[in-house]
């Protein structure tokens, strides 16, 4: 199985696949969360959800089970 | 044809770019808020002049991420852009973007530059640029964006009559698109849609089958185009990413060529606080204190304003009796208006407090932590992070608590939100709470430090939250609600609140209480003093009647006219629907004269006081006895001999207003939000249920 978002430790990066297209809402998206740009994963909420995560100059919080679904390459 | 020197212009923006500071700073005070036709959200609008001879109407539309809405708020963005017949329909539109986000603003602006609405980018916060090592190229910017471009600080009011100027020429704007969506995707299926909508900018139509808009301004032959072209809802849906994958590609190239910034000049606050205010353990006691010194302060600072508006308002009642001539008009006057006008504005102090305090947070981009904290908690509730919010303004009144849930996404979540907010203790039950407490509850301390009063109260406001929270849990078990939404939200930058920003909000958000809420309550009082001094023929003829009585005759002429009253009251309409429900609310330990105030309560639960002192200063009849808190102390219950507010009978009633639904204006918001009666049915039938088992459990136990 290949990484996901959800994958990622605190402070790791990767950058996301470009076949997740269809995967990543059109909100998501429309919020700078784009196939081939970096995500870090800045914070984890106390209850290990959800994710604070930074993309695309974008400072975004998602849940867990979205974040498991986008494909990574961690760099 | 719109009158020439007014012109529509519409702020529209991410949330958090200082798009509502810019509306202030352009309209100042003279702003009003209104409602969209047929919907609840807010419409804010204020009058701007831009020059000697044009005067602009500002609408400020909600913050929005995309025109692609994904909340309510954000639809009606869409809806106002895409209805060229209505009133509201923008001129031109000012796209408020913030200097460090303008990368995601831009996809906005794209967007709406692509509907062919004049269009100007209003870049906000340069004021921060030098530090946060950012710098734009201006006149490249505009000849790539082919709009007029404007750099503005609407806290620092720099750049506004730069803004103003521009607007003036609003009419020699470049309306030309920006993404020529067709050519990239699917030239045939867009030079389709192109031909069945020749009116319309290409854009337009794309959003009139992608969305589902308020389209009743569409002809039917219109409708039935805008079906058969959503047939095939996978096809959209890729179109939709790859269109915003090709947007984002103009911007990166736009920016590339106009924006720089500097990293090494980027501080670290940002990522220390949130290291703080999210942490595991100090996350949570940091959310705690800052609730509790809210909760705190909306007791200290407001109690000594709103006694003084009590003890104003009752010597106004007796100052106008005294004053005025004898008869019906003075006693409308003194019994119904002035105590109705007093039973509003005491309101004001606890409002205006707690609006302080949630507009502080939203403003310093803490709220936005606390969602990010309370997610996963409230998911367990059948809740989002987002509800935290209007759980919290449920406090101070659950209408603008209700409205402030439009922003989360998934329904049944939201859903669950509405229905239980009404179980939080809101300002309306303070004055309830209030007299019974300091009625039945001893004024001493306990462990040396806690006031009982105090304790007593803090334990009804832990029995609101807990009820909340026990039905959404249930209701998260019951409620079938398939829902598919995703939660994003945005962790904004941490900012210094604007005091003029805050003192808006604050001053808006009462106003919108006084003149909402606020006429119910004056209503009823009215309406009930007239119920409470008219009656049937034995209420006309009452002198008569209790003078003929045998054991009328030893009596003073003071007690007898005492007897006389509450005669009266007894025989007045609102006596005969007291006594008729007397049987039913005797379980409770509640006799007629209290249900008259649950009746009159059943529109709104803060009339409880005001109908209770009606009822008794109907009662006594001119001379005046102090304040209701004395009146209600010094009632008799004439079968026992003992005081009518004791103990089992104040807990019952404590307890049935923490439970019942009593307020006609939550039930109208929640039909309204919800679009149908049945949800409004169930938190009245439910809560009312809940509150009479309870309060009937109680006072057996108790008395």
């Amino acid at each position: 199985m290949g990484d996901t978002i959800g994958s990622l430790r605190i402070g790791e990066v990767g950058v996301i696949e470009d076949f997740c297209l269809d995967v990543i809402p059109l909100n998501l998206l429309e919020m700078g969360c784009l196939p081939g740009k970096k995500v870090k994963l800045l914070q984890v909420a106390p209850l290990k959800d959800p994710l604070y995560i930074k993309v695309n100059g974008s400072h975004l919080a998602i849940r867990k089970d979205m974040a498991n679904l986008i494909n990574i390459t961690k760099l | 044809m719109k009158n020439n020197s007014v012109i529509n212009i519409a702020l529209v923006g991410n949330p958090n770019t200082g798009k509502t500071s810019l509306f202030n700073q352009l309209t100042g005070l003279k702003q009003k808020v209104g409602n969209y036709p047929g919907i609840t959200v807010d419409k804010k609008q204020g009058k701007c002049k831009i020059s000697e001879t044009l005067t602009a109407e500002i609408i400020d539309l909600p913050g929005t991420y995309s025109i692609n809405p994904s909340t309510l708020d954000e639809t009606i963005v869409l809806d106002t852009l895409l209805n060229e017949n209505n009133q509201a329909f923008p001129d031109a539109v000012v796209v408020v973007a913030e200097v460090e986000n303008l990368k995601r603003n831009l996809l906005l602006f794209s967007q709406i530059k692509d509907l062919k609405i004049p269009t100007i980018l209003a870049i906000n916060m340069v004021d921060q640029m030098d530090r946060k090592g950012i710098s734009i190229n201006v006149e490249a910017l505009k000849k790539e964006l082919k709009s007029e471009v404007v750099l503005i600080s609407s806290r620092k009011n720099i750049g506004i009559d730069t803004l103003k100027k521009e607007l003036q020429n609003y009419k020699n704007w470049d309306t030309e698109t920006l993404a020529n969506i067709s050519e990239k995707i699917d030239p045939n299926f867009f030079n389709e849609l192109k031909s069945e909508f020749s009116g319309n900018s290409l854009y337009k139509s794309w959003l009139l089958i992608t969305q589902q808009p308020n389209c009743h301004f569409l002809s039917e032959n219109q409708h039935i185009k805008i079906d058969s072209f959503k047939k095939n809802i996978d096809k959209i849906k890729k179109y939709q990413h790859k269109e915003t994958i090709y947007r984002y590609q103009i911007i990166n190239k736009i920016l590339k060529k106009t924006y720089k910034v500097d990293k090494t000049i980027a501080t670290d606050l940002r990522s220390k606080l949130d290291r703080i205010l999210t942490h595991k353990i100090f996350g949570y006691v940091i959310f705690a204190t800052i609730l509790l010194l809210i909760f705190q302060s909306i007791f200290e600072w407001a109690s000594f304003p709103m006694d003084l508006i009590d003890t104003v308002f009752a010597s106004l009642s007796e100052l106008a009796k005294n004053n005025l001539p004898p008869g019906t008009f003075t006693n409308l006057i003194a019994e119904g208006v002035i105590p109705g006008i007093g039973g509003v504005l005491i309101f004001i102090p606890q409002i205006a407090i707690l609006f302080l305090f949630i507009s502080v947070l939203e403003e310093t981009g803490y709220m936005s932590r606390v969602v990010f904290l309370m997610d996963k908690i409230m998911r367990k509730f059948g809740m989002s992070g987002k509800s935290v919010i209007p759980l919290i303004s449920g406090t101070a009144c659950a209408i603008p608590a209700i409205m402030a849930s439009r922003n989360i996404s998934d329904w049944k979540e939201r859903l669950i939100t509405i229905l239980v907010v009404p179980f939080t203790t809101c300002s309306a039950r303070l004055p309830v709470y209030a007299i019974l407490i300091s009625l039945i509850i001893p004024s001493k301390r306990v462990l040396g430090i806690f006031n009982l009063q105090g304790l007593t109260l803090m334990g009804l406001y832990l029995l609101g939250f807990t009820a909340s929270i026990l039905s959404a849990i249930l209701l998260h078990k019951v409620l079938k609600i398939k829902s598919r939404s995703f939660f994003v939200i945005e962790m904004p930058n941490y900012k210094l609140p604007s005091v003029k920003n805050v003192f808006y909000e604050v001053v808006e958000k009462t106003k919108a209480f006084i003149f909402g809420a606020g006429k119910i309550i004056l209503a009823l009082s009215i309406v009930l003093w007239f119920l409470a001094s008219n009656g049937s023929d034995s209420f006309t003829n009452a002198e008569q009647i209790v003078k003929a009585e045998p054991s009328s005759k030893n009596l003073s002429e003071e007690a007898l006219q005492k007897k006389i009253a509450s005669y009266k009251l007894e025989k007045s309409y609102i006596g005969t629907m007291g006594k008729t429900i007397e049987p039913v609310i005797k379980p409770m330990g509640y006799d007629w004269k209290i249900g008259i105030a649950l009746i009159s309560s059943f529109a709104a639960r803060e009339v409880f006081v005001g109908a209770l002192a009606t009822i008794y200063s109907v009662e006594s009849e001119g001379e005046d006895v102090g304040t209701i808190k004395q009146r209600m102390a010094a009632e008799v219950n004439p079968v026992t001999g003992k005081k009518r507010f004791n103990f089992a009978t104040g807990m019952s009633l404590l307890l049935f207003y923490a439970f019942a639904m009593q307020c006609i204006g939550t039930l109208a918001i929640v039909k309204r939000e919800t679009k149908s009666w049945k949800w409004p049915l169930l938190q009245v039938t439910g809560m009312g249920a809940l509150a009479y088992i309870v309060s009937v459990i109680t006072f057996n136990i108790l008395s």
